[in-house]
């Protein structure tokens, strides 16, 4: 019997585009297509078992071992920072880690900037690294929100198109980092089934070019 | 009295083969103080895994840390004389931020370090003490080996500043080529050397097949150099029959400030994070003052309870019940005889509910008899 690969798989749009990318590399798990309440479908003959988990949960599964490797967007990596190797960009769910701010806000840089994000580590050392003192206002969703009541000054968030914030009123100013999902790997497990891992980023990156 | 195997921890039984391990090739064990004065970690902040050290204040004031490593206790307690060898091992307990779960925690952790000068006979003989050490664990193992030489060499040719030489180690040490292939750009190093890095990255195997790969790169001189040292090695280690579970992986990339020369990370199969980590640290030396070359390595052994995670089945073993008109001699002396035939006898007065034992007795009579056996 072939070793398995635990894959974690973001739940939502982005993990279904994923899992359509390991079908057409080869690592398809049709009881993954049916309708029903499992957790985990796997493929005995591929050698493939995938597992839904949330987004920001698959740093965690693939940290600890419980997935050999997984999917995540780069906005996870960098701010929870798990020790794992990150092996492949695949390319897709493309967007960039942003400051926004209510249109023809002035950043008035005598006082503390009022920061609102989910990702309280990226924005913090992103002001850090301008030597800025900001004033971190941890939320965990809804962002948007916070610099229409003044609860912020501005927001620091993921921005696709844009969309969102001027239907809101907001505008994107700078962009932290682009963001895109990867293949990250448990350290230890990559030791004893790299050459399965190996094969299937080979087999990934080829869909990638 | 001989002792029961069954009764150790994985832990427990790795810390007694380990330091019967070192033991025999000569290292001397060293006991230390669970404190040290904060200001030696403060000196060598980045040396440590974690930011986190717990700090208290002595009776006189002073600044106390709860050691959260050893090895630079150790260097402190040795000293610089020529032609002196020291061969250290030890057992303690550190305190420091544990990697997964971000919080404090207490870790057993087993190492040797060896301090004086480090040539490749030394250095050959602390890779067979962590093989052997990883092999004394059992199951699977695999030791990783790299040379900082190597990486080094590669990015001084970048150019890069030291924040950009930061994240490209960063990088190295995800295994991640995209960026290092998007550092590279933004500062404008050269194609070809970019390719060599990614393809560095990239590289995992056993050591004769990553040379052979290697070779085609064409790495330049002073990685060359560098790479020739660790084929010695790796050579070595093959020729006294212990290089099997050697494999070359560029990704092992300890603190440059620190170490120089062979770094290696250790992993056993079950166990979802490293538990063996070491290099050569001739440049932490440099920084406290010592004149001498050193080597060494840790074992985190806490992280054996991941392994052998059977479900448990009972809570006791035997228990056996007995009466308020019960005889003490008579009882006591028949609990000896069950401990003697092997059994872990838990004597109570009353049967507590939820208890699951293995064998239920009852003490009736000056007897005993079995009231349940659930084998």
């Amino acid at each position: 019997m072939k070793t398995m690969i635990n894959v974690a798989l973001p739940k939502g749009r982005l993990g279904e585009r994923v899992y359509a990318m390991m079908e057409a590399a080869g690592y398809e798990c049709p009881s993954i297509r049916e309708n029903n309440r499992k957790l985990t479908f796997e493929n005995e003959e591929k050698g493939v078992r995938y597992f839904w988990v949330k987004p920001s949960d698959v740093a965690i599964y693939v940290e600890r071992g419980a997935a050999d490797i997984g999917i995540a967007g780069k906005d996870i990596l960098l701010e929870y920072r798990p020790d794992v190797y990150e092996l492949l960009d695949l390319g897709i769910g493309k967007c960039r880690m942003a400051v926004a701010a209510r249109q023809g806000f002035v950043d008035d840089t005598e006082r503390t900037l009022r920061v609102a994000t989910k990702f309280s580590r990226i924005a913090r050392e992103y002001y850090a690294g301008r030597c800025r003192d900001i004033d971190i206002i941890h939320l965990n969703g809804s962002i948007e929100l916070a610099p229409l009541l003044g609860l912020s000054d501005v927001i620091v968030d993921i921005v696709e198109t844009g969309k969102t914030l001027y239907e809101n009123g907001l505008e994107p100013r700078e962009t932290i980092v682009p963001i895109s999902a990867r293949v990250i790997a448990n350290k230890a497990n990559f030791k004893f089934k790299g050459d399965r891992i190996e094969e299937m980023m080979d087999k990934l990156s080829a869909l990638i070019r | 009295m001989e002792l029961d195997e069954r009764v150790l921890k994985n832990g427990e039984h790795a810390v007694f083969r380990l330091r019967a391990l070192y033991r025999k090739y000569g290292y001397a064990q060293y006991k230390m103080s669970k404190f040290e004065e904060y200001d030696l970690y403060v000196q060598n902040k980045d040396f440590l895994v974690g930011d986190g050290v717990i700090t208290f204040n002595d009776t006189d004031g002073k600044l106390l840390a709860l050691k959260p490593d050893v090895t630079l206790s150790i260097i402190k307690k040795t000293t610089d004389e020529e032609h002196v060898l020291h061969k250290l091992c030890y057992n303690e307990n550190v305190y420091r931020i544990s990697g997964s779960t971000h919080t404090f925690g207490e870790i057993m952790q087993t190492g040797l370090e060896c301090i004086g000068e480090i040539g490749v006979c030394e250095t050959a003989e602390v890779l067979m003490l962590a093989l052997e050490s990883l092999e004394t664990i059992g199951g699977a193992s695999v030791l990783d080996l790299s040379h900082l030489g190597v990486i080094s060499a590669l990015l001084d040719d970048t150019g890069a500043d030291e924040i950009q030489k930061k994240r490209l180690i960063a990088c190295i040490g995800e295994k991640n080529p995209h960026g290092i292939r998007e550092i590279c750009a933004s500062i404008g190093a050269d194609a070809s050397l970019t390719e060599k890095l990614s393809a560095l990255v990239r590289v995992y195997g056993k050591p004769k097949q990553v040379y052979q790969k290697l070779r085609a790169l064409s790495l330049g001189e002073k990685a060359e150099a560098a790479l020739a040292e660790l084929e010695t090695l790796t050579d070595t280690l093959d020729a006294i029959g212990v290089g099997e579970n050697v494999r070359i992986d560029f990704s092992v990339v300890n603190d440059m400030n620190y170490y120089s020369g062979v770094v290696f990370r250790g992993f056993v199969d079950g166990i979802p994070e490293g538990i063996l980590s070491g290099g050569r640290y001739d440049r932490l030396m440099r920084k406290m003052g010592r004149r001498s070359g050193a080597i060494g390595f840790a074992l985190y052994l806490d992280l054996l309870e991941c392994l052998d995670r059977r479900a448990k089945q009972y809570d006791a073993d035997t228990v056996l019940v007995y009466g308020d008109d019960a005889e003490p001699a008579a009882l006591l002396g028949a609990v000896r005889t069950l401990t003697e035939q092997g059994a872990s006898v838990r004597m109570l007065r009353k049967y507590p509910e939820g208890l699951r034992c293995r064998r239920l007795m009852a003490f009736q009579n000056g007897g005993v008899v079995t009231l349940e056996n659930n084998d």
